[in-house]
């Protein structure tokens, strides 16, 4: 290969110490290695509970808050409070129903909104599911199936029957995966459920879910809205709540604070209904980068003390060089190009053995629990991670190589040669 | 004082030209570091195209010194150099980097040469840094340099692997490669013994003679001095024969 005498002096002082340059090439790879790992592992991991969080919860969920601020009372209203004290003790709500009251209306000015993907209805209660003696708490889900499938995809997650059993099986019931296995039931199976009303219905078992998150899949079970109106005794416009996808789910947040002044109820959004989970992938992402960046600097510490080190050797070729007629860029040059295909190459050999570091964990089974639904440690490959680690690399190698660099092509030649 | 005024004068007029490759006019140095010292004091001298010109004195004297600054490594002083009928004085160090690449070539007491480098790839580099010709003919000009002193046999070999008359003999083809005008030579055979010695001055001096090449050289070196063209001969600074 032919290369300008600067750079052939960069190679051969590269190859003439190989060791050297292995060393000082093994610090970037292992850096940029363990950078991608980190990154891939924990954007996988994220990824993952982020898409349980979305699909177990809709983007936005109209409810009827019921209000337990009791500061005033209506004896406040004909009463002089300037003279009296009204002291109301223990007050509690009354005659109060949580449904949302003008459901149908509602539902059909939302489907007119070009911002929403899917309107589904929904109406939730607290069930028992005897078991024999044994009564487990959970909730009841009443929904239209088809449009619920919609907002959470539920018909990927079945892991035994359809969702359509649904429509066709009368009183039938789709169960959490490990709810049924705790219940003992499969399909075909009859389960009876009890309201804290009192009431109680059988329901025949018509596929069972799975979310992947424990509390959803312990507790949760889907049966038509109907059947709920039924069993809780209420007519055919009840419903709890009115859940929706957006076409874009970053804008919850403000399309929900909207609805909640349009239809004085409480709107909720995916991020505030699961704040804590929100936070925990905010922080993952901020520790990610934050050791990812540590491992980078380390590196370039390793190539600054290498490039250090090797021009302090080469105080005299360098002198030399300068006598012959290269110019203090020529010399800086040279050592910039040396330590720049240090990190160029541990740039390289990283992003390989990052990838491969994280096949491996891609491959590792993670321990078996009941809660999750995964059998291998998630993990993404995304190309930007892998840019990402390259330029961040070179950067840093640049930047250690060109400090050195700049002090060599500094050097006063006379002052080396005298002696 | 008055001779070296009566000089300048005669300098400055009509020659230059001619065959005068080297001209330091007043050239003042001092070194402030520890203590303040005046080292040249109002240097002047020519040299002519061929000559040999061995520098000599006692350490301290200020030989090393001049001979840094009229190679244009060292710029710090006060004065005027001409080399070749060019002012060199106040030229930026990318300018004298060049000009010393093409005009000057260095043999150090101690070779310097690179030692990652083979004997052959030492002698081409500074040619192929002045990027006059093909590396192809850069090969053969360093392979025909190299052969000229008798090392065309190690051309291939690592030059921290030869002696030390080897590796001066290969430092002395490097400085021959771009065709100098003048060679700079700070004591070349400090290093070697007798018979190296005797090989280098050989050399140098059928340089100037069959190749009219300027040789300005700093030795120690009785013999070497007394066998060359012109001896300078400084003392606290100045040029005391000439």
């Amino acid at each position: 290969m032919k290369l300008p005498v600067n750079y052939e002096i960069a190679k051969t002082h590269l190859l003439a110490k190989k060791r050297t340059t292995f060393t000082a090439m093994l610090g970037v790879t292992f850096g940029i290695g363990m950078y991608v790992l980190m990154i891939s592992f924990m954007s996988g991991f994220n990824e993952f509970l982020e898409d349980s969080l979305l699909s177990a919860t809709p983007d936005i969920s109209i409810y009827n808050d019921i209000k337990t601020d009791y500061s005033h009372s209506i004896l406040d209203e004909i009463s002089d409070t300037g003279k009296v004290w009204n002291m109301v003790h223990h007050p509690k709500p009354k005659d109060i129903t949580p449904n949302v009251h003008n459901s149908q209306k509602i539902i059909e000015d939302l489907k007119r909104d070009p911002r929403i993907r899917a309107v589904s209805p929904l109406l939730s209660t607290q069930v028992f599911y005897n078991n024999g003696p044994v009564q487990i708490n959970g909730t009841l889900q009443g929904v239209n199936i088809l449009d619920e499938s919609k907002l959470s995809g539920l018909g990927d997650k079945m892991k035994t029957g359809k969702i359509e059993n649904l429509l066709t099986v009368d009183n039938g019931i789709l169960l959490g995966h490990s709810l049924a296995t705790k219940l003992n039931v499969q399909m075909g199976d009859l389960v009876t459920l009890a309201t804290p009303n009192g009431t109680s219905m059988r329901f025949r078992v018509v596929g069972t879910f799975q979310f992947g998150l424990g509390s959803l899949d312990l507790v949760r079970s889907y049966v038509s809205l109907s059947n709920v109106q039924q069993l809780l005794g209420k007519d055919n416009q009840y419903v709890t709540n009115i859940n929706m996808k957006l076409n874009d789910n970053t804008q919850a947040t403000a399309v929900a604070k909207e609805f909640a002044a349009r239809y004085g109820y409480k709107a909720d959004d995916w991020q505030n209904a699961n704040a804590s989970a929100m936070v925990s992938i905010t922080i993952r992402n901020v520790m990610t980068f934050v050791v990812s960046f540590t491992l980078l600097v380390v590196a370039g510490f390793g190539i600054y003390n290498i490039m250090s080190m090797t021009i302090q050797n080469k105080l005299k070729d360098i002198a030399i060089l300068k006598a012959q007629g290269f110019s203090g860029s020529d010399v800086r040059t040279i050592f910039l190009a040396e330590s720049v295909t240090i990190g160029m190459m541990g740039a390289i050999t990283g992003l390989a053995l990052g990838f491969l570091m994280s096949y491996g964990v891609l491959n590792l089974p993670f321990p078996k629990n009941d809660n999750i639904s995964i059998t291998h440690y998630p993990v993404t490959f995304h190309w930007y991670h892998y840019m990402f680690g390259v330029v961040f690399g070179m950067l840093t190698t640049f930047i250690a190589g060109l400090m050195p660099s700049v002090r060599a092509s500094k050097i006063d030649p006379v002052a080396i040669l005298r002696g | 004082m008055i001779f070296g005024q009566k000089k300048l004068e005669k300098e400055l007029a009509p020659t230059g030209t001619t065959d005068v490759v080297l001209e330091s006019i007043k050239l003042n140095k001092s070194f402030y570091e520890p203590d303040e010292f005046h080292v040249l004091k109002d240097v002047s001298f020519q040299v002519k195209r061929s000559e040999f010109v061995s520098i000599v004195g006692k350490s301290g004297c200020g030989k090393s010194t001049l001979l840094y600054l009229i190679s244009t490594l060292d710029t710090a002083y006060t004065g005027e150099i001409h080399i070749n009928n060019r002012k060199v004085t106040g030229l930026t160090q990318n300018q004298l980097a060049r000009f010393r690449n093409e005009h000057i070539g260095f043999v150090f007491q101690f070779h310097f040469l690179l030692p990652e480098f083979t004997a052959l790839q030492n002698v081409m580099i500074p040619a192929e840094k002045l990027g006059k010709y093909s590396k192809s003919e850069i090969e053969d000009r360093a392979y025909e340099k190299l052969k000229w002193l008798g090392m065309d046999e190690f051309a291939g070999k690592l030059s921290s692997k030869l002696s030390g008359g080897q590796q001066q003999r290969v430092a002395i083809a490097r400085a021959l490669i771009n065709d100098p005008t003048i060679i700079m030579g700070d004591e070349p055979t400090g290093n070697l013994d007798s018979t190296n010695t005797n090989i280098v001055f050989d050399m140098l001096k059928d340089l100037s003679e069959s190749k009219g090449q300027t040789i300005i050289s700093v030795t120690h070196d009785e013999d070497f001095a007394q066998k060359s063209d012109r001896v300078i001969e400084m003392k606290d600074g100045e040029i005391i024969k000439q």
